[in-house]
């Protein structure tokens, strides 16, 4: 599908969610408390069928904390960014998609880890990287005076 | 004292006389044990000091380099000054070894290794004790050293080195059986366990040509299994140190782990010297049916001469296993055994028996 | 300890004959500092938990306080074995943004580099793997081969391994005189080689018995697990991004993306052996073509990439590697996230080798090719 083809099928199934053409590929933000379900719709609706996730990634901004999944379908050749917003920055709950992607186990822990996102229903949320004392660096306000010089 | 290097009985006798001569035969006996066991020794240090650095000279050509060259001449001091190193290094112990065993294990494997030695006829009237039994006893012996490696892994308190430890007792306990049916092969077609019989026997040819394709195979099954028994690669599982790190020598270290080394070597040395032996005419000039001026100059090469160029042979043999093949599997090894080698040595001796009873050998 | 606890004592009972060991932080077979909590039953692998992290350098963090420029020279630390393609996908990416244009000449520059990358990768990978199952003599023909290539790059930039040769804009230098006779000299060479490859290693009967039909990883797993590259492409899962987003000059070249649908071991090695005829292929079609012209736009002295969010995947020789900047318009990147082949490859590992035996789990982790820092960046 191109990615006109694209937008206009994730707006016909997503009501609640917002279908934008970014940059390179088809962006769409869903709501944190509906990222499940929408996760599976787009690795289980045949015309989709999303089933390769090659990236996931959290970033920080001001007051939220969004995390960003690549999505390929390795049938269809089609690309897509899904993205969720967490609603609080200071203490970041999202659900997690392990079950739909099993590779996701592994990045949600390092998103968990960088960034201190919990992920509900995750089987087993630890840190990956890091001590457990340690803070989440990939934080704008992450602060160690030991290890990085201001300039 | 008669020195003859193509007969050395004559120089021991004369030898024994002079000791009995001047002092009393308690003293003979235990200044003639000194001496052989001062030998062994210094046989055991020298000879392997020259097959690791042997081993490191083939590996080198097998794998398109040089090896060591900096140590002396064509770095012939390297394994010298390796030793002093090792001789220097800190002994460590895990703090929750069992000491005893621990400290014992090396010595277990050491003592396997010199008691296996003993019978070996390195030329003719050069062998310490010429038993009736001498084949039997060389494989009863050779089995002893995998308490050492059983107890070593055990005490270790490391579980790469239990693990190793258990791979070789069950790798060990498997192979012996057919290093022992491959010589029970040649033990029907010689007719007597005693070694300097069986040497004397293969005069005229070896035994290797003498029992046709019976011994041609039993001669193949005793080289691998006697490559499984001194843990060599490709069976080299119980050390497998891309798995086990280093197995169960995993916690020595200095001259502890030296002696592992060196026994490794020295059981190498064994397999090889059997195989020698049994199969290959010992120290038995090469003869060929009729060829009188051939035979002639091959008896002018000394009978030491002969051993160790058959057994360095062998050596290289084992050797070429190593650097060429991948590591086998634990289930593998023992299917290998098990499944195969046990079952053609079986048919093996049948087929040797009806040589001998047909009088085809001869 | 919680955890040590936690893996043998299961909902309802506890499993007295199972015992744990630690295989690494250091150990032979982990090539690196990769500790793989393994519970074993005997000689039976019943799980393996990969614990990483201990070469983690925050590469993400340093990024974000970093020039585009100098981000680059980050990313060759992190997968030093396709050093050049991670710097490449930092520079096309960078390149995207901005929406320049670079000479063709960079292009095939870039191509033939990362091929040459990707061939002495998986050499190394050849020497490891023949090493972890206890073939020594693997290695020193493997680098003797590597070895022509990384003279090659350091007579061209210089670097043997962390060769830093893209830059926003094409290359850092023009090509040495030499390049091209060397490569073409190189390819004949290693066209006589690499049968020897086959016949030290792939036709022995122990190391076929070590690999086949171990280390299952079936098509739907190698998906959901995202395991790319030749190990990826060994289930059968086409994944191959120089195919489907054809970046640099692959969109000019012809060259089979090979599968195999067996999915064990020895599919995994024998792809690897395959795409060393491919890169081979690959340059040779490139090298006499080489276009004339310049080697490196001219880009502004400080790099600004446009506010938004920018994704660039290339090929490494583990598999997808992938790039996404977060730009707020400044000269320092506001995120960068690594997607790091090694990282997904390395969690599938426990649905591979589970079952098996010891020794089949290190054969199984040759042929997935880690790289820890790649893994832990």
């Amino acid at each position: 599908m191109t990615n006109e083809e694209l937008q206009a099928c994730l707006t016909g199934e997503f009501t609640n969610a917002e279908v934008k053409i970014g940059k390179q590929y088809v962006e769409i933000l869903v709501q944190a408390d509906e990222l499940h379900d929408a996760a599976v719709k787009l690795s289980t609706l045949p015309l989709l069928s999303f089933d390769y996730l090659f990236c996931l990634s959290g970033v920080d901004y001001p007051e939220k904390i969004q995390i960003v999944y690549h999505l390929e379908s390795t049938k269809h050749r089609h690309t897509v960014v899904l993205k969720v917003n967490t609603a609080d920055r200071v203490d970041p709950v999202v659900d997690t998609v392990s079950d739909v992607w099993q590779t996701a186990k592994y990045h949600e822990r390092e998103v968990y880890d960088l960034l201190g996102v919990k992920f509900n229903n995750h089987t087993d949320l630890r840190r990956l990287f890091l001590d457990d004392s340690w803070g989440f660096p990939l934080r704008k306000d992450y602060k160690d005076e030991v290890r990085i010089v201001e300039r | 004292m008669g020195f003859n290097i193509y007969d050395f009985s004559g120089m021991t006798h004369n030898m024994h006389l002079w000791f009995m001569e001047r002092m009393s035969p308690t003293a003979t006996t235990i200044v003639e044990w000194t001496v052989i066991g001062v030998s062994y020794m210094l046989f055991v240090a020298l000879f392997g000091l020259f097959l690791v650095y042997a081993e490191r000279k083939v590996c080198a050509a097998f794998q398109q380099r040089l090896g060591p060259m900096r140590v002396g001449l064509w770095g012939l001091l390297q394994t010298i000054a390796d030793f002093v190193k090792l001789l220097m290094k800190e002994l460590i112990m895990p703090k929750s070894a069992d000491k005893f065993l621990y400290n014992l294990a090396p010595f277990i494997v050491m003592i396997a290794t010199f008691l296996a030695m003993a019978v070996l006829p390195f030329a003719k009237g050069l062998q310490t004790l010429d038993f009736d039994i001498g084949i039997f006893y060389v494989t009863a012996v050779s089995s002893v050293g995998v308490i050492g490696i059983l107890l070593a892994g055990w005490s270790s308190n490391n579980k790469y080195s239990l693990i190793g430890a258990m791979r070789s007792g069950a790798q060990i306990l498997s192979y012996e059986l057919s290093v022992s049916l491959s010589l029970v092969t040649i033990i029907i077609l010689a007719g007597s366990m005693q070694l300097s019989v069986i040497v004397e026997s293969q005069r005229d040819s070896w035994f290797l040509f003498k029992g046709h394709i019976p011994s041609l195979i039993a001669f193949v099954i005793f080289l691998i299994a006697g490559t499984a028994e001194t843990n060599r690669g490709p069976f080299d599982l119980a050390e497998a140190e891309s798995e086990l790190t280093a197995g169960f020598h995993t916690e020595y270290s200095g001259i502890k782990f030296a002696f592992f080394f060196l026994a490794e070597y020295i059981n190498m040395f064994i397999v090889a010297a059997m195989a020698t032996t049994v199969f290959l005419g010992g120290w038995m000039p090469l003869h060929f049916g009729s060829i009188e001026s051939f035979n002639h100059v091959m008896d002018f090469i000394p009978p030491l001469v002969w051993f160790f160029m058959k057994v360095c042979g062998v050596i290289f043999l084992i050797m070429w296993f190593k650097w060429t093949f991948p590591r086998l599997r634990v289930d593998q090894i023992l299917t290998l055994e098990w499944k195969y080698l046990l079952p053609i040595n079986l048919v093996n001796i049948l087929l040797m028996c009806l040589v001998v009873l047909t009088k085809f050998h001869l | 300890m919680s955890e040590t606890k936690e893996i043998i004592i299961s909902s309802d009972k506890i499993h007295t004959d199972q015992y744990l060991v630690n295989m690494g932080p250091q150990h032979p077979s982990t090539h690196g500092v990769l500790r793989l909590l393994v519970r074993l039953e005997g000689e039976i692998v019943h799980h393996i938990q990969p614990h990483v992290g201990y070469i983690h350098s925050g590469i993400e963090k340093m990024c974000e306080s970093l020039s585009y420029p100098q981000v680059i020279h980050l990313t060759d630390r992190m997968d030093y074995l396709s050093a050049h393609m991670n710097n490449e996908a930092v520079c096309l990416c960078v390149e995207n943004a901005l929406q320049v244009e670079v000479p063709d000449r960079v292009k095939y520059v870039r191509t033939i580099m990362d091929e040459l990358t990707r061939l002495a990768s998986h050499q190394l990978w050849w020497c490891v793997m023949g090493m972890d199952l206890g073939a020594l003599t693997t290695f020193f023909y493997g680098l003797r081969d590597r070895e022509h290539i990384l003279d090659i790059f350091e007579e061209t930039c210089g670097a043997r391994m962390t060769l830093n040769y893209s830059v926003p804009g094409g290359v850092m230098f023009d090509i040495h005189p030499n390049f091209q006779k060397r490569v073409k000299a190189f390819i004949t060479e290693f066209r006589k080689k690499l049968p020897e490859y086959d016949q030290l290693l792939t036709g022995n009967v122990i190391f076929q018995e070590r690999t086949n039909d171990i280390g299952y990883l079936s098509l739907e797993d190698a998906i959901a697990w995202g395991v790319t590259g030749p190990s990826g492409r060994g289930s059968g899962f086409s994944c191959d991004v120089r195919k489907h987003n054809p970046y640099s000059a692959y969109p000019l070249v012809q060259f089979e993306e090979k599968l195999d649908t067996r999915g064990d071991s020895f599919a995994r090695y024998r792809l690897r052996i395959e795409e060393m005829h491919e890169s081979l292929h690959i340059i040779e079609q490139l090298i006499d073509n080489i276009p004339e012209g310049d080697y490196a736009v001219k880009m502004k002295g400080v790099v600004k990439l446009p506010e938004g969010e920018f994704y660039q995947r290339v090929e490494s020789a583990r598999g997808e590697f992938g790039v996404y900047i977060v730009s707020d318009g400044k000269k320092n990147p506001y995120r960068v996230k690594f997607r790091s082949p090694g990282f997904s490859n390395l969690f599938a590992l426990n649905k591979m080798a589970a079952g098996h035996k010891i020794a089949d789990l290190v054969a199984i982790m040759s042929t997935l090719d880690l790289v820890i820092p790649d893994i832990d960046r």
